[in-house]
């Protein structure tokens, strides 16, 4: 006899997806740099229902960020300069890490750097602190002077950036692609052949918004990276590309506010889609996203999620 | 319940041209709320705008659960804003931010806002007059007819002195001229340099920088505290995106980034790096 138990897990549908490594019980996380440390949305939310969160960029040392504004809208999107504000990886480990620690969800740290030995000695150090799931290396940040995207714009640099972090560390390296180059797919082959175990995309567009009544730029640091809906489309064609080039794992993300946009994402070879901007319109996005994915996957008699995952390239 | 509800709009009407009153159902709010919180408003329901607004609790009413924004049309979000009706849905999230210290009684509170500044101090206003503290209140305004509450502040038992740039109504001049018109002129206020056993003023504020900046400037060389409440862009209006920044000096003379939607909106005037 089929109890009722058995019948609603035969009903319900496999979420989870592997990440080079890193194991999700669905494929939502959040963006790095749009979630804080995690505490900002646990009013909000459940923080364990998430696949896995994705915290703050970290550096070496506290960086103060940039001058103000740091944050201008455009059409369906955000401009933002924030520089990379954060208070250092010591820090992060003492503070953030065992708040996160009491909760049953992966955390992939973001790290970025000034130059490789950054890179290595971020690794290293978050290797050792444990409590973490992975490393998400940002090569693209357009906010910074140095690093960010000098890594990101050059397939050998991205590849150098990879092998530091992976020479110094065991856990699974998500390498995040800037999406300000030509040829997306060829920054893909390089990192995959330096060892990364999976690529997320997209990073923000670099772009600049001119203030008509001041005649000048209105962001603090004149140009700032673009998010948000209006990034969308850039973002699932990029997605498609890097699955056609590389054979590993990509978190996917850029615009994404509903279920729809997730499933966009996945079908052009996303395993995982992180939530940004939107979460800062609706502070719940991440799970209506969840739920949204749980029913279109029950509507349409899919039983697993990782049908799906690059479905669209035939 | 929720820190993000749909709240139903009572009311949504212009007090004067290009400033308008809403009033919603908001039980949720009116519970928590504290002077000087805000909420994050969807002024639309499209992706463009994109982004919330930050909009001061103008006024609670815990009774029928309705809380009330003032707010100046200033660009795309804010005209959207101005175009509900009453049953209309508006989606919030609030209170959110620190808002200003309720003196303990003792002190003589002085507040001083700036046009739209009022917002939050009005607020502030009820819950002293709730306490049974009354205030002075120093009110400036481009004009007599943007002189918004003052009649209602009256109301409450504050004594109320009136500024305006264009001298259409009382004291012709910036508020915060006439402000200090008033140290100079007053027996109570302690000048610089005077002993610690004069009765403590306390002052709190709102408006525009460069206000706040001399309001600053003024109070410390008086001695009396000042809090002021700063403005900057928000993005998440919860600390996640660190987009709304305010420079705070650290006691090394350095300075670190707080954030205005957190540490905020509310801070001691002596603490921020004025520039
Ligand atoms: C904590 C806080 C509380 C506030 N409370 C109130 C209130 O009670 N009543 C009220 O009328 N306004 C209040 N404001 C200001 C209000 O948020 C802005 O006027 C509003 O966001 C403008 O949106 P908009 O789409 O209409 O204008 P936009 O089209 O976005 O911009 C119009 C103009 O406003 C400027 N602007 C945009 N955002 C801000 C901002 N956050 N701060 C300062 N200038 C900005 C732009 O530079 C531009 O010149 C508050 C702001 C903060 C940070
Ligand atoms: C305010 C803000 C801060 C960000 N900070 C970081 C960061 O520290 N590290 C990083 O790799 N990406 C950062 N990003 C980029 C996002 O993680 C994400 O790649 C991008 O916003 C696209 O997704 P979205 O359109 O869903 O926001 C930031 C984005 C925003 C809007
Ligand atoms: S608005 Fe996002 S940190 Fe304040």
């Amino acid at each position: 006899m089929i109890s009722d138990s058995d019948n609603a897990s035969i009903s319900k549908p496999d979420l989870s997806v592997n990440v080079g490594g890193i194991r999700m019980k669905n494929p939502v996380t959040t963006a790095s740099g749009t979630f804080g440390f995690g505490p900002e949305y646990a009013p909000y939310i459940d923080l364990n229902r998430l696949g896995a969160i994705v915290v703050k960029g970290t550096t070496l040392e506290p960086r103060a960020g940039n001058p103000t504004p740091r944050l201008v809208e455009t059409p369906a999107g955000v401009l933002n300069s924030i520089g990379l504000q954060n208070p250092g990886v010591e820090h992060f480990i003492d503070e953030a890490l065992p708040y996160l620690a009491g909760f049953d969800v992966p955390v992939i740290v973001n790290i970025s750097g000034d130059t490789l030995e950054d890179y290595a000695g971020l690794a290293a150090r978050l290797s050792r602190a444990g409590g973490v799931a992975g490393l998400e290396v940002n090569i693209s940040c357009p906010n910074v002077k140095k690093g960010g995207m000098q890594f990101g714009g050059d397939p050998a640099m991205a590849a150098e950036v990879t092998r530091a972090v992976k020479e110094n560390s065991e856990l699974p390296v998500v390498v995040k692609l800037s999406p300000n180059v030509t040829s997306i797919a060829a920054v893909a082959e390089k990192v995959a052949e330096a060892g990364a175990d999976a690529i997320s995309l997209i990073n923000t567009l670099l772009g600049m918004s001119v203030d008509i009544k001041t005649r000048r730029p209105i962001l603090g640091n004149t140009m700032g990276g673009l998010s948000g809906p209006a990034v969308r489309p850039v973002a699932v064609r990029m997605v498609w590309q890097v699955y056609q080039a590389v054979k590993l794992p990509i978190i996917g993300m850029g615009g994404i506010a509903t279920a729809a946009d997730a499933l966009e994402f996945i079908l052009a070879g996303a395993t995982a889609v992180a939530i940004g901007t939107a979460n800062f319109v609706n502070p719940r996005a991440t799970i209506d996203v969840l739920e949204g994915i749980e029913k279109y996957l029950s509507e349409n008699g899919v039983g697993d999620i990782k049908e799906l995952i690059g479905a669209a390239h035939g | 319940m929720s820190l993000v509800t749909d709240a139903k709009v009572i009311q949504n009407k212009q007090v004067i041209p290009g400033y308008y009153r809403m009033d919603l159902a908001a039980p949720s709010v009116t519970e928590r709320a504290r002077p000087g919180q805000f909420l994050h408003v969807r002024c639309g329901s499209t992706h463009d705008p994109l982004l919330r607004r930050p909009i001061s609790i103008n006024a609670v009413d815990r009774r029928t659960g309705e809380v009330s924004l003032l707010y100046r049309v200033a660009g795309r979000g804010t005209s959207l804003l101005a175009g509900h009706r009453s049953g209309d849905m508006v989606s919030i999230v609030g209170p959110l931010g620190r808002g200003f210290t309720i003196p303990e009684g003792n002190e003589k509170v002085i507040v001083v806002s700036g046009g739209i500044g009022i917002a939050p101090l009005y607020f502030f206003l009820q819950e002293l007059a709730g306490l049974g503290i009354k205030a002075t209140v120093f009110q400036g305004a481009a004009t007599s007819q943007q002189v918004l509450l003052g009649n209602e502040i009256k109301e409450l038992g504050h004594s109320v002195f009136i500024a305006t740039d264009d001298g259409t109504r009382d004291f012709h001049g910036s508020v915060t001229t006439l402000f200090e018109n008033y140290l100079q002129n007053s027996d109570f206020a302690p000048g610089p340099g005077a002993g610690e056993n004069l009765i403590m003023n306390k002052s709190y504020a709102c408006g525009p920088h460069g206000m706040l900046r001399k309001l600053s400037e003024i109070t410390a060389r008086w001695g009396i505290p000042c809090e002021v409440s700063l403005e900057e862009r928000m993005g998440c209006g919860v600390g996640a995106c660190l987009s709304c920044a305010c420079k705070v000096k650290t006691g090394d003379g350095g300075s670190v980034y707080h954030r205005v939607c957190v540490e905020g909106p509310v801070f001691q005037s002596g603490e921020v790096s004025w520039e």
